[in-house]
């Protein structure tokens, strides 16, 4: 290859600026910080490629900046999972087809298995545990249970954040939209027709709530 | 019987019995909080993958793990098949590794060399003359009856014959199949399991590992679906553990996506030449068939056809095939949707020949089937009818409208026992008033702890909340697997059996204090009262602070003293379908599932069980093949792209009707989490033809198939 | 997924500095949806990966009077969905977006990524090459190719082109832009792909250092397009076929017109038979159908996909109706 390429696969030497590293991470002993709400995008002197051993990561995540060590292979769906134990999202097809792994991007739902987390960098990352914060479940969550939304409940987390998602798009949906709306997740016990039942009235609740000037997720 | 103590309370004393009661773990679930088993992270733990043989049948002639050991993060390595070893499927396991990351177990699996020699295979059963030409068949059975013969050849008897089949799916459960184990002690070892048996695992641990079997502790307290794929800790269990022992860490390894589809799901196919006869009035008289299919390299079940009706002259001749795949394991309701449409379908082709409703066919004939099942069939029947409008929608055969949709009704019956299995509950009532029943039981997402929170609390006279259930844990009692659906009749009458002794405890240690005897006591709405008089009451804290900080404890066995449960159920399934004779493309209009389970403790997930099953069954009906390829023996679709699940938007308008109240409730609480899953695949298969005029002879129907059909005739 | 170094240039032109000159080394991140999955399955192995996503003018939906659309190779496919302009004047390209029946895949997905990912053949997919050689031999005819080619199927390649985007774009005339460490040159989308003819080459022309960053669609009035696709599943699924359509009417006259073809061919294909069928006649079911069975008129079927014969007639009679009633 003749491009220029980073410095080696050992962990913390790829070229990352330790400046930008640094910057929302003085205070950080604990892993775990606070930062303000625009958090810049990495901004490491550019074209320099980082890895393939672990270098620095700060993930954005419900609010909270994360600091990993991660590989660039290194998914956002596996770096939630295994290195923060945030395992709300699932792991399934593992291909970003069933959405057991749905989980917001800037507020855009997103298959997190086929997300690296590197590439989250910069971005604010919501996974359901932001929507039962303090365990008041959310209302399309409510939904879901009212409904008997859910079985075996493996899919359940990625259909409630495709569900939130959705219903931010379409707060005032017809059945069909919310079935087309859907298709990109999967459920193996048939939890559907609950589903389509949850959302609905999910749509109710949150209009309702809204026009009654409270706030939700 | 009333005077038995245990019974369920009649109609007007249900509190909670019945009623639609959401589920406990609901939001456990509903907002991500529940840990299943793929979930778990145990301090140090390691990461586990495995290297699958890429070949469907080979001898193992070397392996080397050599530059594997020396990589980063590898803290161990089993070979599990050897030099030597002859794989019979792709995706069989051969080396399993452990190391600090998944993706350094992954990269360590990519260094193994493996060598082999590649031997014949064969993975493709749907033909028989070519299963027979390949040597793969062996004769498994034969049934005869009456004297068919004779019955064929009778005056006047219509005869249909036709080919039929149902082919291998996978279980596609979506949590995968594996273990989070670690030893707790040189011979201790506690594993989170994604299992159907917490109860039945530790022994088959304890023999793979030659340790005593109360040494082991299975904990599941949610899992991701198993449909009866999750009752055995498999190789994958049995190599985890000793990588664990090996390493001295706790090692967590689950099915990748694709071995999951490949080695750990195989429902067996079906596939049958029937001939079946009926005089002109419909009477069923003669069955013959020859059916054959596989379940991978060894037997599959024999499938019990002509399914449910007892046809007085019948013979069947079954035989296995064995292939090249992953080996079969049960599927929810096994054998029973192949037998169902193998049966079901040649029937309804035969009423199109008699100028019949097949529903007036299986009306007439419902008499064939055992016991008091012809008589629940005619109810469920009509009700079905009147629920997908039959009188309304139906035609004879091929939708002569114009245009190039064509809708279509179809219509099945089927059976299954769902008697309730071993149960032990350990029950408890605090003198601080909480109230606990442990089993060791699962929850596979069926409602299993919500039943026993609903049957507590209704013989206490509490709400649902009241109960503290423990379940997914070996230290609770035995209890059995879930299989069969025999969980809900196990758990109901073991909890029921204790909780009203329990009670019984309680009106004993109070009634001197409301000066009532003992039996003039009863529980409801959160109080002890007398049942004559309301007056005399307290409330159930201060009950139970009665027992002078004594806890009463029972146990409750299934099974044991009192009929709580029963078996045998009847359930119908109607389909309403669309066909594009264009495209050939099936869309569901309306499933309408009619089903009778006996008393139902919950009426939400009872129903639950029922839209599933019809969700699933369009699925199998429609999409669901695992496609093995001739060439390579692997299979193509290891994936949930091409291994096609049923989605939202697929599934139309759903019905379920629970047949309840006298004639059904009495018999007690029978499973229900097979029974209306057998059904949709004929009812879908038999609309099909209703729309298009001829038959598509096997699932899933696809378009090509619809095509084909239709090419040899029908209404295109 | 092998270990790889990730770059995320913020400029065009870091990224192209960023990748190799051939082949294997470097792979593009767009979306990913497509790229991560093979590298999970080891079907690419790429040493270094380079995304675009930081590349700020590589994004955006712009339009502009008499020069149409200006898509970003970076755009999403919801910024396509809900772009005004789009919905205006494009519509077509809005039911292709929600032919792909996932919000997710909207969010991630870019338009640049759906003309360059790669075919779903099951063999390339489970490791075999993109031509799907086992034991010196091809795998789809004799194997199980009931998705496979029905058209340009000569071998060795039998995959079909498994992009949304293409035939609609390529039928609207689009072109895209490339820039590579030479420069950029603009060809119109249809060169953009071809058929492997042995081991090593691709389905695209895009060279292993340049990357796409433009797609420029001309203004769309007095076209009436519409796409139709023909999927087993109402979610999200692969299409068995689609077609996309464009015609440049004169009153009721189709003065020119174009069918190109998705999921029958190894490329997008256009079909110069139902292109042809279509042009000065007046639109009619008989006339849509006449299109639809030219467009299928040359077809090979292999043995197990001959369905898609008949599917792609009607996909295409459907296609040209739609469009013959003003469009999406």
């Amino acid at each position: 290859m003749k491009t220029k390429r980073g410095q080696g696969p050992e962990k913390g030497t790829g070229n990352v600026s330790r400046r930008d590293f640094l910057r929302g991470a003085g205070v950080a002993v604990s892993g775990t910080l606070l930062v303000g709400e625009s958090m810049a995008e990495p901004a490491e002197a550019s074209g320099q490629a980082r890895g393939p051993g672990e270098v620095p990561v700060t993930l954005r995540i419900n609010g909270e900046a994360r600091q990993l060590d991660l590989e660039p292979r290194v998914t956002l769906l596996d770096a939630l999972r295994d290195r923060l134990g945030i395992t709300g999202a699932k792991k399934v097809c593992d291909r970003a087809t069933c959405g057991a792994c749905t989980v917001l991007l800037d507020d855009e739902p997103v298959y997190a298995c086929t997300v690296l987390a590197i590439e989250a960098e910069g971005h604010n990352v919501t996974t359901i545990e932001h929507f039962s914060k303090g365990g008041q479940l959310h209302p399309v969550m409510k939904a879901f249970v009212d409904h008997d939304a859910q079985q075996c409940g493996f899919c359940t987390p990625g259909f409630v954040m495709a569900s939130i998602a959705f219903l931010k798009n379409h707060p005032n949906p017809s059945l069909e939209e919310v079935e087309k709306g859907l298709g990109g997740n999967l459920c193996r016990c048939g939890t559907y027709h609950g589903i389509r039942l949850a959302v609905l009235e999910a749509a109710k609740t949150m209009t309702a709530q809204d026009e009654g000037g409270s706030i939700h997720g | 019987m009333a005077s038995c103590k245990y019974a369920w309370p009649p109609v007007g004393h249900r509190g909670l019995i019945g009623q639609s009661i959401s589920r406990i773990d609901g939001p456990a679930k509903s907002s991500g909080r529940a840990k299943y088993t793929y979930d778990v992270k145990l301090p140090g733990m390691l990461y586990g993958a495995c290297l699958r043989s890429a070949y469907a049948h080979a001898k193992i002639t070397a392996v080397d793990t050599s530059a594997a050991a020396k990589m980063p993060g590898v803290k161990g390595i089993r070979v599990i098949q050897g030099v030597g070893k002859e794989i019979q499927w792709a995706g069989d396991e051969i080396v399993e590794v452990a190391a600090t990351t998944e993706q350094a177990a992954q990269d360590a699996v990519r260094a193994i060399k493996v060598e082999y020699q590649q031997l014949p295979f064969f993975v493709n059963e749907a033909n028989l003359q070519k299963d027979q030409a390949a040597s793969r068949t062996k004769p498994a059975s034969e049934l005869k009856v009456g004297d068919p013969d004779k019955a064929f050849a009778e005056d006047g008897v219509v005869i249909h014959e036709g080919h039929y089949g149902v082919p291998v799916i996978t279980h596609c459960c979506l949590e995968a199949h594996g273990h989070a184990t670690e030893w707790t002690g040189p011979k201790n070892l506690r594993t989170h399991s994604s299992t159907q048996g917490v109860s039945a695992l530790p022994m088959q641990f304890a023999e793979a590992l030659n340790i005593p079997s109360a040494n082991v502790e299975v904990i599941c307290q949610y899992m991701g679906g198993g449909f009866g794929s999750k009752f055995q800790m498999d190789r994958w269990g049995q190599y985890t553990a000793l990588l664990a022992k090996d390493t001295g860490k706790p090692v967590k390894y689950l099915l990748e996506r694709a071995a999951e589809q490949e080695v750990a799901g195989c429902r067996p196919s079906g596939f049958a030449r029937v001939k079946v006869a009926a005089r002109k009035d419909g009477t069923l008289t003669a069955w013959e068939s020859e059916c054959w299919g596989t379940g991978g390299p060894g037997p599959s079940g024999i499938l019990p056809i002509p399914y449910v009706l007892d046809i007085p002259n019948r013979i069947r001749r079954h035989t296995f095939v064995s292939t090249n795949i992953g080996p079969s394991r049960a599927w929810r309701a096994p054998n029973h949707p192949q037998s169902c449409l193998l049966t079901m379908a040649p029937l309804d082709d035969l009423a199109a020949k008699l100028n019949m409703d097949p529903l007036e066919l299986l009306m007439k004939n419902a008499h064939l089937a055992p016991e008091n099942l012809g008589k629940v069939y005619r109810e469920e029947l009509q009700k079905a009818a009147e629920l997908a409008e039959w009188s309304k929608l139906w035609h004879p055969r091929g939708e002569k409208t114009s245009g190039h949709l064509k809708r279509g009704l179809g219509v099945s019956f089927h059976t299954w026992g769902g008697r309730g299995h071993v149960s032990n509950c350990l029950f408890s009532i605090e003198p601080d008033g909480s109230v606990v029943a442990e089993l060791g039981s699962q929850d596979l997402g069926t409602g299993t702890r919500t039943v026993i929170a609903v049957v507590a609390a209704d013989t206490l006279g509490l709400p649902v909340g009241a109960v503290t259930v423990k379940i997914g844990d070996s230290r609770y009692p035995y209890d059995g697997p879930s299989g069969g659906s025999t969980t809900v009749g196990g758990v109901s009458a073991s909890t029921r059996r204790a909780a009203v002794d329990a009670r019984d405890s309680l009106f004993a240690a109070v009634a001197p204090a409301l000066g009532v005897p003992a039996d003039q006591l009863v529980a409801v709405g959160g109080t002890i009262q007398a049942k004559n008089d309301p007056t005399k009451r307290l409330s159930w804290k201060q009950a139970c602070a009665k027992l002078g900080g004594r806890k009463i404890q029972t146990t409750g066995k299934n099974p044991g003293e009192c009929m709580l449960g029963s078996s045998g159920v009847g359930g119908v399934t109607a389909a309403d379908v669309s066909v594009d004779v264009e495209t050939g493309l099936v869309r569901i209009n309306r499933m309408v599932a009619v089903q009778d389970c006996g008393l139902i403790i919950d009426m939400k997930t009872a129903k639950s069980q029922c839209y599933g099953a019809l969700i699933m069954g369009i699925g199998y009906s429609l999409f669901e093949e695992k496609i093995m390829d001739n060439i390579t023996g692997r299979m193509l679709n290891p994936n949930m792209e091409f291994y096609k699940l049923c989605s939202l938007p697929d599934i139309g308008e759903l019905v379920v009707h629970m047949m309840t109240g006298p004639g059904y409730d009495e018999r007690g609480v029978i499973g229900l989490g097979e029974p209306p899953v057998i059904s949709p695949g004929a009812a879908i298969s038999n609309a099909v033809a209703n729309a298009i005029g001829v038959r598509v002879p096997t699932l899933p129907i696809t378009p090509e198939k619809v095509l084909a059909a239709l090419a040899k005739g029908g209404v295109a | 997924m092998e270990r790889f170094e990730y770059a995320s240039p913020v400029s065009r032109k870091e990224a192209v500095g960023l990748l190799a000159e051939t082949w294997g080394e470097t792979e593009i991140l767009a979306g990913g949806t497509d790229v991560l999955s093979r590298m999970k399955d080891y079907v690419s192995t790429p040493k270094r990966l380079v995304s675009l996503k930081r590349i700020k003018d590589l994004k955006g939906v712009h339009y502009a009077p008499g020069h149409g659309l200006r898509i970003g190779s970076m755009a999403t496919l919801r910024e396509i969905k809900v772009n005004t302009y789009v919905q205006r004047y494009y519509p077509a390209l809005v039911d292709t977006a929600n032919l792909i029946r996932s919000q997710q895949l909207h969010s991630m997905g870019t338009i640049g990524g759906s003309l360059l990912q790669r075919p779903r053949c099951w063999y390339y997919r489970l490791g075999y090459g993109l031509l799907a050689q086992y034991e010196g031999k091809s795998l789809p005819p004799e194997g199980d190719n009931r998705y496979h080619a029905i058209l340009g199927n000569s071998g060795p390649a039998y995959f079909t082109s498994p992009s949304t985007f293409a035939p609609i774009l390529i039928a609207l005339e689009a072109r895209v832009e490339l820039l590579g460490p030479s420069g950029s040159r603009t060809i119109p989308l249809e060169k953009l792909f071809t058929t492997p003819t042995k081991t090593g080459e691709r389905e695209h022309t895009l060279h292993p250092n340049e990357i796409v960053t433009e797609i420029l669609v001309p203004p769309a009035g007095g076209i009436r397009s519409a796409v139709h696709e023909i999927r087993q599943k109402e979610g999200l699924d692969w299409a068995l076929t689609a077609a996309a359509v464009a015609l440049h009417m004169k009153d009721n006259t189709v003065r020119s017109a174009r069918v190109v073809l998705g999921q029958v061919a190894p490329v997008p294909w256009d079909s110069q038979e139902a292109a042809h069928a279509l042009v000065g006649k007046t639109l009619s079911e008989q006339v849509a159908e006449a299109a639809g069975k030219a467009a299928v008129s040359e077809a090979t079927p292999l043995s197990m996909n001959g369905y898609k014969v008949q599917l792609t007639r009607v996909a295409v009679k459907r296609a040209v109706l739609q469009a013959a009633k003003g469009g999406a």
